[in-house]
């Protein structure tokens, strides 16, 4: 029966030896244990997560590096391009003005022409009415040195008259 | 599922515990009866011996002449009295008849500084007039000294103890002399189990935001337990005690858990008990004595699991071993050897069990004292 009564001794001694080891244990032995491991577990998941990060931003940076890379090579092909253009637009243009400062310089050229013949025309008209007043004289001159000639010329006159 | 088979287990350890002690006590009464076969190996009475604490601490040899180290025995009887437990141990063997039931009775009357004392079943009396009275198998008339005295089992205890503190103690210095660096040696293994009771036991149960204030008391009743009943399990000293296979001991680890729960309890834990939601108000007197009934037996069983499981073990290794010399053959070590290797190992694994259990157990109680209402 002594097997399942209580010990008054025992249990004055084990309480004060329980109580001494968790005394002894919780300030000298499981302080510093415990907070060792959890300095650990904090150290590990703070570097984990560290990682972690630093991986995301890695690859943020490398597609970062990329999209930079691919702006780049748009702007360089974009500049080749518009070279390209402006050098073709600028040949064009030269084109088109060298055209144009050609026909200015025929049509000028035609225009001068055009004067020139136009006072060469008139000078001509005027030497031609000269020369031919000249002449119309001189045969006047002739013509009317007789009297015969001259109602010869008065009778043809009035008889053109009469035809119109 | 642990749980069940837990409870089970102890109440067929209970049942066997009991029925031992009864056959126990016939056969003794039989040895006095017939001295002739007297000689004849007692199972019942080795084994009681064994699980049983003593005075002295019986190292090898005969069980009467053999080798013991004799503790010191203290008592506090009108002042403090030292002297050392030889003076049982040596003193003289007197048998007295019991006064209800006829039967002869011995005892040992001290000799020297004890000689004012008597021991029966390592319990000490004060001698009425140099002897003992016995009435119904229970000494009668004579006044029990408080004793204090250096048992097997307090001893045990000092060794579990100082164990506990030298090894923790050297996981504890590597940490203060490393810092929070990986674990090498000792701390590498111990580490994952204090890491465990942290997690598992303390963390699961309690809930994140209480736990750390329990962790210590945890962490100290699961080393407790785990190095005594480990240390039970060796035969010879420093072991072979069995200390955790004591209900003092176990009792006294219940109150403290009982104590933690009580201390620790809410208003929430103190409603579910007088006033219990969802509970119609004509059913309360019934439920909250069910309840305060509930509060003592979550700890009496925490008690009775762990003195059941460690004192089965004990029993059914020796009753194993004992097989040898019921009979007086050595060739029978061919069955019981394995055989109680087998359960040596397995008590190997309750050892950790039963600390586990106990602090587990301890945690969900005090878990229950500490969480808050939700609806």
């Amino acid at each position: 029966m002594d097997l399942i009564l209580p010990d008054f001794g025992l249990l004055i001694w084990t309480a004060v030896v329980f109580c001494l080891l968790m005394f002894v244990l919780a300030k000298f032995i499981w302080k510093p244990i415990l907070s060792s491991v959890n300095e650990r577990e904090t150290k590990i998941s703070d570097s984990l997560a560290l990682a972690e990060k630093t991986k995301a931003e890695m690859i943020l940076l490398q597609s970062q590096n990329e999209n930079l890379l691919k702006e780049a090579r748009a702007e360089r092909d974009k500049i080749v391009k518009d070279a390209h253009e402006t050098a073709s637009k600028m040949v064009e243009d030269s084109k088109v003005n060298a055209k144009n400062e050609a026909s200015k310089i025929i049509a000028s050229a035609h225009q001068a022409i055009e004067v020139e013949k136009a006072a060469a025309f008139s000078e001509l008209k005027s030497s031609i009415a000269a020369l031919s007043i000249e002449i119309a004289e001189k045969v006047v001159r002739t013509e009317l040195s007789s009297d015969d000639k001259q109602k010869a010329l008065a009778t043809k006159l009035v008889a053109d008259i009469n035809l119109n | 599922m642990i749980m069940k088979s837990t409870v089970k287990s102890i109440f067929l350890a209970l049942l066997t515990i009991f029925s031992l002690n009864v056959s126990f006590a016939n056969s003794s009464e039989e040895n006095t009866q017939h001295p002739k076969e007297k000689e004849e190996f007692n199972v019942g009475e080795m084994i009681m011996h064994h699980i049983k604490d003593a005075h002295e601490w019986h190292l090898f040899g005969p069980e009467h002449g053999g080798t013991s180290i004799y503790l010191p025995i203290i008592l506090i009887d009108g002042g403090l009295k030292t002297f050392s437990s030889s003076n049982f141990y040596h003193g003289e063997h007197k048998s007295a008849i019991d006064h209800k039931t006829g039967k002869e009775v011995s005892y040992v009357a001290g000799k020297g500084a004890a000689s004012a004392y008597g021991m029966f079943h390592e319990k000490i009396y004060k001698l009425e007039n140099g002897e003992l009275n016995f009435e119904g198998g229970h000494v009668h008339g004579s006044i029990k000294p408080w004793d204090l005295s250096i048992t097997k089992n307090v001893v045990s205890l000092f060794f579990g103890a100082i164990f506990i503190l030298v090894i923790m103690g050297s996981v504890a210095k590597f940490y203060k002399k490393n810092g929070a660096v990986a674990p090498k040696g000792l701390a590498k293994y111990l580490e994952v189990i204090v890491v465990m009771v942290r997690d598992d036991v303390a963390k699961a149960n309690i809930g994140e935001a209480k736990y750390k204030k329990y962790v210590p008391y945890l962490l100290t009743i699961f080393f407790f337990v785990w190095f005594n009943n480990m240390l039970g399990m060796i035969p010879f000293l420093p072991g072979g005690a069995n200390l955790t296979g004591n209900l003092t001991v176990t009792l006294f680890l219940a109150v403290c858990t009982l104590i933690v729960t009580l201390a620790s309890a809410n208003k929430n834990y103190w409603k579910h008990i007088f006033a219990t939601p969802g509970v119609p108000v004509a059913l309360l007197p019934i439920m909250i004595p069910i309840e305060i009934v509930g509060i003592f037996t979550k700890p009496f069983a925490l008690m009775i699991r762990l003195f059941a499981n460690m004192t089965a073990g004990h029993i059914i290794v020796l009753a194993l071993i004992s097989i040898i010399f019921i009979n007086q053959n050595a060739a029978w070590g061919f069955l019981s050897v394995p055989m109680a290797l087998f359960i040596s190992v397995l008590e190997l694994l309750v050892a950790f069990l039963q600390a586990f259990l106990f602090a587990m157990l301890s945690a969900l109680f005090i878990g229950a004292a500490v969480e808050e209402a939700h609806h």
